[in-house]
């Protein structure tokens, strides 16, 4: 079981928490102008890998609030740094 | 491996480990069970057999041996029907084909049924299956009793409402699947290239002409990635972006016990999955764990949650002593399909985003992929799953058929 650190409530059991895959996917600004190909890939593509990543999780039976961490998807290692923006969502 | 008295004993050797040559006419990347399916149709189907196989680890120690033999073709589409249908026939005669007894045995899946929606899913999906060719039945829970005695059906938090029931799923030995492919590949021909990992690809402007390793160069007329859960790390060295994410994912393994368990049970509900192998232990798995991961080992909480599920439907497990837990890592695709054919490189194929049901296929997709590498061109059951799925929408979306959360 991971040891997650939400930057609200500490360190908890992964349990409490659903994952959110990568972080910092930003909603297109006009997705009117995109072609299927980068829509497409929006949609769908997320970068995957081994080692340093990025990512959301959501403090589910805790605070519920959305935060952000890097992890080593090789170690599981995860680094209490809270990496770039969107802490406060 | 004779101690059970009814596994043969292998032969001294299967086959060879010869260094590599210099170039090949096909270079396939992983020596799991689709690696090696794919390897023996080129030769077999198609008279390639200047083939290596390069496997970073050993012969089929990836995924093919952490997998729970499950083999079964009830999925809801057409696409999945047909392409999980063609390798179930393609099972039913390999072991003969290959002369290699790899215990393959039909006794029957269960998909139960705990809420009236999922009553609705399943038998749509029997009637598709129906549609399709494949057999499947609608059971009431007095016939799954009868199927499958030691299955608590009535005294749960979610009662079983009933089952679909395909007769001719069962299980085969994973391990012995491995080694009757390899061994026939390395009659006809097929080199085997163990502990050397692929790094990444010798290109020529936008066509793939080798692949790289940890120690030196092969080159390759084609290459076909059967890499499973590593094979964005391979694209990726090429801006080939992928709709894949890599999970763990953990099965896990009883003492051995007397034959209790006739088929085998799945419920996407309570998210469990269980059959008896032939030596006796109780084989079980669920879905993955959530969070993307390379480190081949999950979390205890998701085991705890599916022995939870298993004991409330086979209360005879609860004193089973759980002997193992394993985990492999699986490329997961949004649509719960896999991507089977070529890449906007020249001579670069893939096969992949298996997911977590990627055994039951193997013959299927070592066939259509085979077919693929051979020609440049799809196989018509693998025409539908190109990537461009994920440009055009026509996505493949069998979540529910799947039976296992993605």
């Amino acid at each position: 079981m991971l040891l997650v650190r939400c930057p609200w409530c500490g360190d908890r059991d992964e349990a409490e928490f659903r994952y959110g895959g990568q972080a910092d996917v930003d909603y297109p600004a006009d997705p009117h102008q995109l072609d299927d190909a980068t829509w497409g890939e929006y949609l769908f593509v997320r970068a995957n890998p081994s080692g340093s990543f990025d990512e959301r999780w959501v403090h589910t039976a805790g605070c519920r609030r959305w935060f952000s961490v890097v992890r080593d998807t090789a170690t599981n290692e995860m680094r209490p740094d809270i990496p770039r923006r969107r802490e406060s969502r | 491996m004779v101690a059970d008295g009814n596994t043969p004993a292998p032969p001294e050797r299967l086959w060879r480990n010869p260094e590599p040559k210099r170039n090949y006419d096909v270079v396939i990347v992983g020596a799991g069970g689709h690696g090696l399916a794919t390897a023996y149709y080129l030769a077999r189907n198609h008279g390639i057999t200047d083939i290596a196989v390069v496997e970073r680890g050993w012969l089929a120690g990836g995924n093919m041996a952490r997998n729970t033999t499950i083999i079964r073709s009830n999925y809801l589409l057409d696409a999945s029907a047909a392409l999980y249908d063609h390798a179930l026939r393609l099972w039913e005669e390999l072991h003969e084909e290959l002369d290699y007894e790899f215990h393959f045995s039909q006794r029957g899946v269960l998909n139960l049924a705990h809420t009236e929606q999922e009553v609705r899913d399943a038998r749509r999906r029997a009637f598709a299956n129906e549609l399709n060719g494949v057999d499947a039945e609608w059971v009431t829970p007095d016939e799954i009793s009868e199927i499958c005695p030691i299955l608590n059906t009535s005294n749960l938090r979610y009662p079983v409402l009933g089952a679909t029931y395909q007769r001719r799923a069962g299980i085969a030995k994973h391990d012995l699947v491995a080694w009757g492919l390899a061994r026939k590949c390395d009659e006809m021909g097929v080199d085997f290239i163990q502990n050397r990992e692929v790094t990444g690809f010798v290109t020529d402007g936008d066509r793939v002409i080798g692949v790289r390793t940890d120690n030196g160069d092969i080159g390759a007329g084609r290459v076909g990635l059967a890499a499973a859960g590593r094979t964005t790390l391979l694209t990726d060295t090429l801006g080939i972006r992928l709709p894949l994410q890599s999970h763990p994912l953990q099965a896990m393994a009883t003492e051995i016990l007397e034959p209790v368990h006739p088929c085998v049970v799945m419920s996407n509900h309570v998210h469990v999955y269980t059959s008896q192998a032939h030596k006796g232990e109780l084989v079980l798995g669920a879905g993955i764990d959530t969070h993307n991961g390379y480190t081949q080992r999950g979390s205890v909480h998701v085991i705890e949650n599916q022995l939870a599920a298993a004991v409330e439907l086979f209360p005879v497990f609860a004193r089973a002593h759980l002997l193992r837990t394993w985990a492999g890592t699986v490329d997961v695709t949004p649509d719960a399909s896999p991507i089977i054919g070529p890449t906007p490189y020249e001579n670069l194929f893939v096969n992949c985003g298996w997911g977590t049901g990627g055994f039951k296929a193997t013959p299927g997709a070592g066939w259509v992929f085979a077919h693929t590498l051979a020609t440049g061109e799809p196989h018509p059951l693998n025409e539908p799953y190109g990537m461009e799925r994920f440009t055009s929408g026509a996505l493949i979306d069998e979540h529910g058929a799947a039976a296992v959360a993605h």
